[in-house]
């Protein structure tokens, strides 16, 4: 058209074109911050874990008390139902959490001198939240327990 | 008092009871304050990260168990886990951290 | 009472912001809200009972007994008890060397196993040399000074704590058996008035949470009854060994009062009135607590 925009008409385009570039420069600003604090969540790293390869619940079990009493020191135990003989033994075990600063608690590996896929530990749970224990067994079958914690607090704050 | 060298003080129970070719459950406990880096003290001063990482024990030469340790692990670091000795030999017990942090401990073992 | 609830109120901004985020992990704040319904019932009851009579049975329950079946064996198995660690250190530090005289402990006492079973659970006792009641650590430090000619440590210094779990898991099993001397009878007093005495912002005696309420919860953490038979203790709260001044200095700062400081005469008649409670009740040190 020749005539020019009205104020109202100019108003709106640059408000869409501001718009547009907003858009773009906060997609760029939020594939930034996305990058830097990229702390997956316990499906994802419970994903890089399986590899592509199914995961089953089942024949693992994670043992932790239902009500803890304190998140600092949680008693934890981690079993596998196999015989640890031939292709029926667990190659890796892992634990992973849902809501602390990091997803990893502990891996471990059972070497040839290990009778029993069994181990215990002490956690650290930041607050009440999901756990879950992944095996990798020799012949090629992965297993997982999720389980749910509810962690107390002590209840006087000390200086 | 005489300056106490910094020791690395470790509890290791279930070496003594072994008997040849039945599994027996050891426990291991580190003395370790696993710091994990996001604590401040009370001046606001973050208490730099300093962990054990890893711990491994062997008999004699062959695995039992590697273990990878996170900041989740709670502080003296603890580990129950099972060993079958089909005969004598010696139980290596091994920890790695941060800041060059490395103990080693053995004990002999004589099963019954 | 408006000073306790505007008192409160900063407490609960406090305790959302040291507890970050996260709707369950703010109990702690929660917790104030009935401590605050509790302290106004509590107004005007009369003074809690002092230890069971004789004749009445016996309720005491140890904090071990309020804790799930996990930390119950955390501290019953010495294959798990990270107590254990220090009293390793006590061990070693009995048989060493210290102070101008270089003489350690075993030197004088011999063997600990044998020469100091029993003694824990005496204290806090008279030291007639000093003229005033010692706990065991300061009985340590006593016998640092005198006879070794070394520095008395700080109440929380990890060498005393750990030969004060040395010497506590040498009556692991005893009794608690606060001696009966005439001399002790003040500083017990004292104790027993401080017990029900009310402190803070939170105006809150020890009695009432661990007399009247004990078994029932503060937050989602249950109340033991506060019977100190297992210090030094591995507390998880402080991922570490500590001592019952420690844990006393907790609860006065946690009812938002100011804690005496460290020498202050309060801690000692606070621990002689403890023993008198605990009496009979077994030593657990080095005990697990939450």
């Amino acid at each position: 058209m020749s005539r020019p925009p009205s104020p109202r008409q100019a108003g709106l385009r640059r408000r869409r074109v501001l718009g547009a570039a907003a858009a773009a420069g906060l997609g760029l600003r939020l594939q930034a911050v996305q990058a830097v604090s990229a702390v997956p969540s316990l499906a994802e790293i419970e994903r890089q874990w399986a590899r592509g390869r199914p995961v089953t619940e089942g024949r693992v079990t994670l043992e932790v008390p239902p009500l803890v009493e304190n998140g600092n020191t949680v008693p934890v135990r981690v079993r596998v139902d196999c015989t640890m003989t031939g292709t029926d033994r667990v190659l890796e075990l892992a634990l992973f959490n849902e809501k602390n600063p990091q997803r990893e608690v502990l891996q471990l590996a059972f070497g040839p001198a290990c009778p029993r896929a069994q181990a215990d530990a002490r956690i650290r749970l930041a607050t009440s939240q999901q756990l879950v224990a992944l095996a990798r067994l020799a012949d090629g079958s992965q297993w997982s327990h999720h389980v749910d914690v509810v962690v107390t607090l002590a209840a006087c704050i000390e200086t | 008092m005489a300056d106490t060298p910094t020791r690395v003080r470790t509890l290791i129970h279930g070496t003594d009871a072994l008997k040849r070719g039945v599994p027996a459950e050891l426990r291991v406990t580190l003395a370790h304050p696993m710091e994990n880096g996001l604590r401040h003290d009370g001046w606001g001063n973050v208490v730099p990260r300093n962990l054990a990482t890893r711990f491994e024990c062997r008999l004699d030469d062959a695995l039992v168990i590697a273990a990878d340790l996170y900041p989740a692990i709670a502080t003296n670091p603890y580990l129950a886990f099972w060993v079958r000795a089909d005969g004598p030999g010696t139980l290596h017990f091994e920890w790695w951290g941060d800041n060059g942090f490395h103990h080693r401990e053995s004990r002999a073992v004589a099963p019954a | 009472m408006r000073a306790a609830g505007r008192a409160a109120g900063r407490a609960m901004a406090a305790a959302r912001r040291r507890r970050g985020r996260g709707g369950r992990a703010r109990t702690g704040a929660l917790v104030l809200v009935p401590l605050l319904a509790w302290a106004a019932a509590a107004q005007g009851q009369p003074a809690g009972a002092p230890a069971a009579a004789a004749s009445a049975p016996d309720n005491r329950r140890s904090g071990l007994s309020y804790m799930g079946p996990a930390l119950q064996a955390m501290q019953r198995d010495d294959g798990q008890n990270p107590g254990l660690l220090a009293v390793q250190d006590g061990a070693q530090l009995w048989r060493t060397p210290a102070g101008a005289a270089a003489k350690a402990c075993a030197d004088c006492h011999g063997d600990a196993a044998r020469t100091m079973r029993g003694v824990a659970a005496r204290y806090p006792a008279w030291d007639t040399a000093g003229g005033r009641a010692l706990d065991l650590a300061g009985r340590v430090n006593a016998c640092r000074v005198r006879h070794q000619q070394a520095p008395a440590w700080p109440v929380e210094q990890a060498e005393l704590l750990a030969l004060s779990a040395y010497l506590g898991l040498q009556s692991r099993g005893l009794p608690l058996a606060p001696p009966d001397d005439a001399r002790l009878a003040p500083l017990r007093a004292q104790g027993q008035a401080l017990w029900q005495q009310r402190l803070g912002q939170l105006n809150l005696a020890c009695m009432h949470c661990h007399d009247q309420r004990a078994g029932r919860r503060l937050g989602g953490a249950l109340i033991p009854q506060g019977h100190a038979t297992g210090y030094p203790s591995y507390r998880l709260e402080w991922q570490g060994l500590g001592s019952l001044q420690r844990r006393l200095r907790g609860c006065v700062s946690g009812v938002r009062a100011e804690p005496w400081p460290a020498d202050a005469p309060e801690w000692l008649a606070l621990e002689a009135w403890l023993a008198q409670r605990a009496a009979g009740m077994p030593v657990e040190t080095p005990a697990v607590r939450p």
